[in-house]
């Protein structure tokens, strides 16, 4: 809840990216860019999610929708080889806008419920998107699949702009969070995470900041799906509509601590290197699947509110037994938190 | 018609077989502090809650303005002037108390897009914070606060949208004898600042003190309505809080 | 117009044993609130039990309902009590939403570790055997698992309204926080209403495994469906998950007929979009009262 930009942040941000920015150009072994681009993929993914998950507090299980629109559309565009090049990130900005427009009224149908439901409403969302690739066939491909015009890029810096283009998605999408943040949109999807009905109550006005959010943060996603599509180069229905894509969105920002700037960027630092040890040691075997569920289970069970925010806390608790405290006898304190605050039914 | 503030007329309400309120009417005129009364369960907050928009009326009708209110939406009623507070002191926990308050001062769909607090805004809320004696706390998170101070802050911040009408939902209810004195102050400045109060309160010395006309509820519907002399003299009053 | 009839016949029968699923998925949101999105994955669990019984031991995949239910009325308990009862925080629904979508993947993964990940089904000799009547084709095992449907909806039913245990649940659907006050233990409850529901997803993948090709991948399938069901018949209404379980197992049958199979999962998501567009909460979903 910074008001002011902290220089600290400023620097914390520059060193991030500049040594992001550094290492294609530094070079190392080839298997480093490759994690890099999928790590970096997830940041922008899990912080967009962020942005409708983290900060007005509804939940979706179906942004994975969005990512496979976005792929599919850079498909569609670009099938065969009509036009390669970098024509494909330059229709990006397009697809962005194209598909949070189209999320708008998704958005107002799935957020009159509440967030179990709209969790739910999400997840058949990402069944539907699905059901679709394979079934419009003549435009998708069906179970087939689509191939993406290859890229003639050179092959010794192949990745770089696909790189770069992630690399930016991220940059937007922590930009948009810092907006977001220190604009009322924030403070107003505050009030709807914390308490939508008292929200309701003091004039907010609640639907237009949670379909704002709704639909900037799944237009990002599928800016990311559009990336992603060429980069891969073939996508079909499951891979590119992959109830774990959404799943690892979820986690990472959860992991890293939900509502927060860093946390989701975290989460995917942490768990997307993790990911691909994972299906390293245990190959393609089933194994991974399970890891992936116990990992999952572990921060749940262990870190429910994430690394940063858990951290925070134990800072605030060590500097206000050192500074004291700053407010007013005139009445008995309760305990920070709301713990014992009636929550609203849901 | 006439001209009260609020009229509310035959509203009914029923959860399954239960009659929570029942064909209930009543009117709060401009510029009085009227008290609504009534043993556990006669309806009052369910009055409450169909007036503020929260829940939707089986039948019946409330005018505000003398308007009638197809739709009750608590955001719309809010901007039109008619505020609430809430038994357990809603406020939101995560946000400063400043912030608090900007949020209740209500902003355009265009103010959206700008800071999240501007120097403006700052001012405002610490005007009336100044006056609740909360601008100490204005930079703390609000879920630092005693839940006495939490009451003052949600009064204050409804405050912030100059309402015509407010309607209090125990306002002293849990807090010390200090704050409730604080409480029923602030009540009276601001109702001489020209504010109407709808007040549902359980300590009755407070609404003899305080209000003027009382509304007795029972079984969700209004049973005595007057002054509070002959409101605590009235035996069907004494009947429903001691039980025939 | 014959073919019509037979969809719709059709419908009912699967409908039925959606309803099954779905009865216990809805128990465990009345319950405990938690959305369990492991359902469909127990499904497949029982599906793939039964199919091991089955091929290796030669028990009559209806039968084996009396070793799967038992077993998984454990494996609900186990997992409410290991899994679901430690979550604390802010948000315990969202957690346990991801928690049970983590179940559900380590199920897909012991599955897909255990068997492959080739379709299967569970064939006794009289799979494909069926009636005829009036004209319409009706499939004994179809017709069977429907009438075991109902016995076993009877029989949570019974449950729910005879035992001292279903007043329990009934107390804590209805209100937690009084139903503690008076003295029913919410962990017990929880873990029993999570077994519960658990049973009824085993009982419902042994029929599962006959009806349909399956895989461990098969959950999504399942999920999405149950998911839709529960939302329409409104989270934690049992005789609305009933309803809603019928409604859709007719108009994807119909639709699977009339028009295409590959649409007629689709029809589930367009009807529940429908659905909350006119009723947030779903048919049968209640207005929660004293929100405020």
């Amino acid at each position: 809840m910074k008001r002011t930009f902290t220089k600290a942040g400023l620097i914390r941000a520059g060193i991030f990216f500049l040594i992001l920015i550094l290492v294609p150009i530094i070079g190392g072994p080839g298997w480093l860019l490759n994690t890099l681009i999928f790590t970096i993929m997830y940041a922008a993914l899990s912080s967009s999610w962020n942005l409708l998950g983290g900060y007005a507090g509804y939940p979706s299980l179906g942004h994975v929708a969005f990512f496979g629109i976005g792929a599919y559309a850079v498909g569609i565009i670009f099938s065969d080889s009509v036009y390669g090049g970098y024509a494909p990130f330059f229709v990006l900005p397009i697809i962005g806008i194209a598909v949070g427009l189209l999320s708008i009224p998704i958005g107002w149908v799935s957020m009159r419920t509440r967030a179990d439901v709209f969790a739910i409403v999400t997840i058949t969302l990402l069944f539907i998107t699905q059901t679709l690739a394979f079934n419009l066939k003549s435009i998708t491909g069906g179970a087939q699949g689509k191939s993406v015009a290859p890229a003639p890029f050179d092959v010794s810096t192949y990745d770089w702009p696909f790189y770069y283009a992630m690399l930016i998605l991220l940059a937007i999408a922590m930009g948009v969070s810092l907006y977001f943040r220190r604009s009322k949109i924030g403070l107003s999807l505050a009030t709807v995470r914390a308490d939508e009905d008292k929200a309701h109550g003091v004039g907010v006005r609640v639907t237009a900041v949670k379909l704002i959010a709704f639909a900037v943060s799944s237009g990002l996603v599928a800016m990311v799906g559009g990336v992603w599509a060429y980069y891969v180069g073939f996508i079909y229905p499951q891979f590119a509509v992959d109830p774990l894509i959404t799943i690892g969105m979820v986690l990472m920002a959860f992991l890293g601590g939900r509502g927060t700037l860093w946390g989701p960027v975290l989460g995917a630092f942490i768990l997307v290197p993790a990911q691909e040890y994972f299906a390293q040691a245990f190959g393609a075997s089933q194994l991974y699947l399970i890891a992936y569920a116990a990992v999952f289970l572990v921060i749940m069970l262990f870190l429910p509110r994430g690394i940063l925010p858990s951290i925070a806390d134990r800072l605030k608790k060590r500097r206000a037994s050192a500074a004291g405290d700053a407010r007013d006898a005139a009445d008995t304190p309760v305990p920070v938190g709301s713990a014992n605050e009636p929550k609203v039914a849901r | 018609m006439s001209n009260a503030l609020l009229e509310v007329d035959h509203l009914t309400k029923r959860f399954g077989g239960v009659t929570a309120v029942d064909e209930c009417s009543f009117t709060v005129e401009p510029g009085t502090i009227t008290a609504l009364i009534g043993p556990n369960g006669s309806g009052k907050t369910t009055a409450f809650n169909m007036i503020t928009g929260y829940l939707k009326a089986d039948s019946g009708e409330i005018r505000f303005h003398g308007e009638t209110i197809a739709r009750p939406r608590p955001a719309t009623l809010y901007r039109r002037g008619l505020s609430r507070t809430f038994q357990q002191a809603r406020i939101f926990p995560e946000l400063t108390v400043e912030e608090n308050m900007v949020v209740a001062g209500g902003f355009g769909p265009r103010e959206l897009f700008g800071r999240r607090v501007t120097s403006a805004d700052s001012e405002r809320a610490l005007t009336m914070l100044t006056q609740f004696r909360l601008d100490q706390l204005a930079q703390l998170p609000a879920g630092d606060l005693s839940y006495g101070q939490r009451k003052l802050l949600e009064f204050a911040a409804v405050l912030m949208s100059s309402p015509t009408l407010v309607l209090l939902d125990e306002p002293t209810a849990g807090v010390n004898p200090v704050m409730i004195d604080a409480m029923e102050q602030h009540i009276r400045e601001r109702h001489a600042a020209g504010v109407t109060f709808l007040i549902v309160e359980h300590d009755m010395q407070l609404v003899m003190r305080l209000c003027d006309p009382v509304i007795v509820l029972d079984r969700g519907a209004p049973i005595a309505f007057g002054p509070p002399e002959l409101i605590q003299n009235d035996p069907l009053v004494l009947e429903a809080y001691l039980g025939s | 117009m014959h073919a019509f009839i037979q969809a719709v016949i059709l419908g009912i029968l699967t409908g039925g044993v959606y309803a099954l699923m779905a009865s216990g998925q809805t128990l465990i949101f009345g319950i405990m609130k938690v959305v369990n999105l492991a359902q469909g994955a127990l499904v497949v669990l029982g599906a793939y039990l039964t199919y091991t019984l089955f091929t290796q031991l030669g028990i009559d995949p209806f039968l084996s309902i009396l070793i799967t239910t038992p077993l998984l009325f454990l494996v609900g308990v186990a997992v409410q009590w290991a899994l679901l009862r430690p979550l604390h925080g802010d948000d315990v629904a969202q957690l346990s939403l991801l928690v049970t979508f983590a179940i559900a993947l380590g199920i897909e993964g012991v599955l897909s570790f255990a068997y492959s990940a080739t379709l299967t089904n569970v064939q006794p000799s009289y799979a494909n055997f069926s009636w005829t009547v009036l004209g319409y084709q009706v499939s004994l095992v179809r017709f069977v698992a429907f009438v075991l449907s109902l016995v076993m909806l009877g029989a949570l039913y019974f449950i729910l309204q005879r035992t001292k245990f279903g007043r329990s649940v009934r107390a804590t659907v209805q209100n937690p926080m009084s139903a503690q006050l008076l003295g029913v233990n919410a962990n017990r409850v929880s873990a029993l209403g999570f077994g519960l529901g658990a049973a009824t997803a085993a009982a419902a993948g042994s029929v599962f495994g006959m009806l349909n090709s399956f895989n461990p991948g098969s959950h999504y399938d399942l999920i999405s469906r149950l998911l839709t069901i529960v939302v329409l018949g409104g989270l934690g209404s049992i005789g609305g998950s009933v309803v809603a379980a019928l409604v859709m197992g007719v108009a994807s049958s119909v639709v699977s007929a009339l028009a295409s199979p590959i649409w007629s999962d689709f029809t589930f998501f367009i009807v529940l979009l429908l659905v909350l567009l006119i009723r947030p909460r779903g048919l049968f979903g209640a207005r929660t009262r004293g929100a405020l």
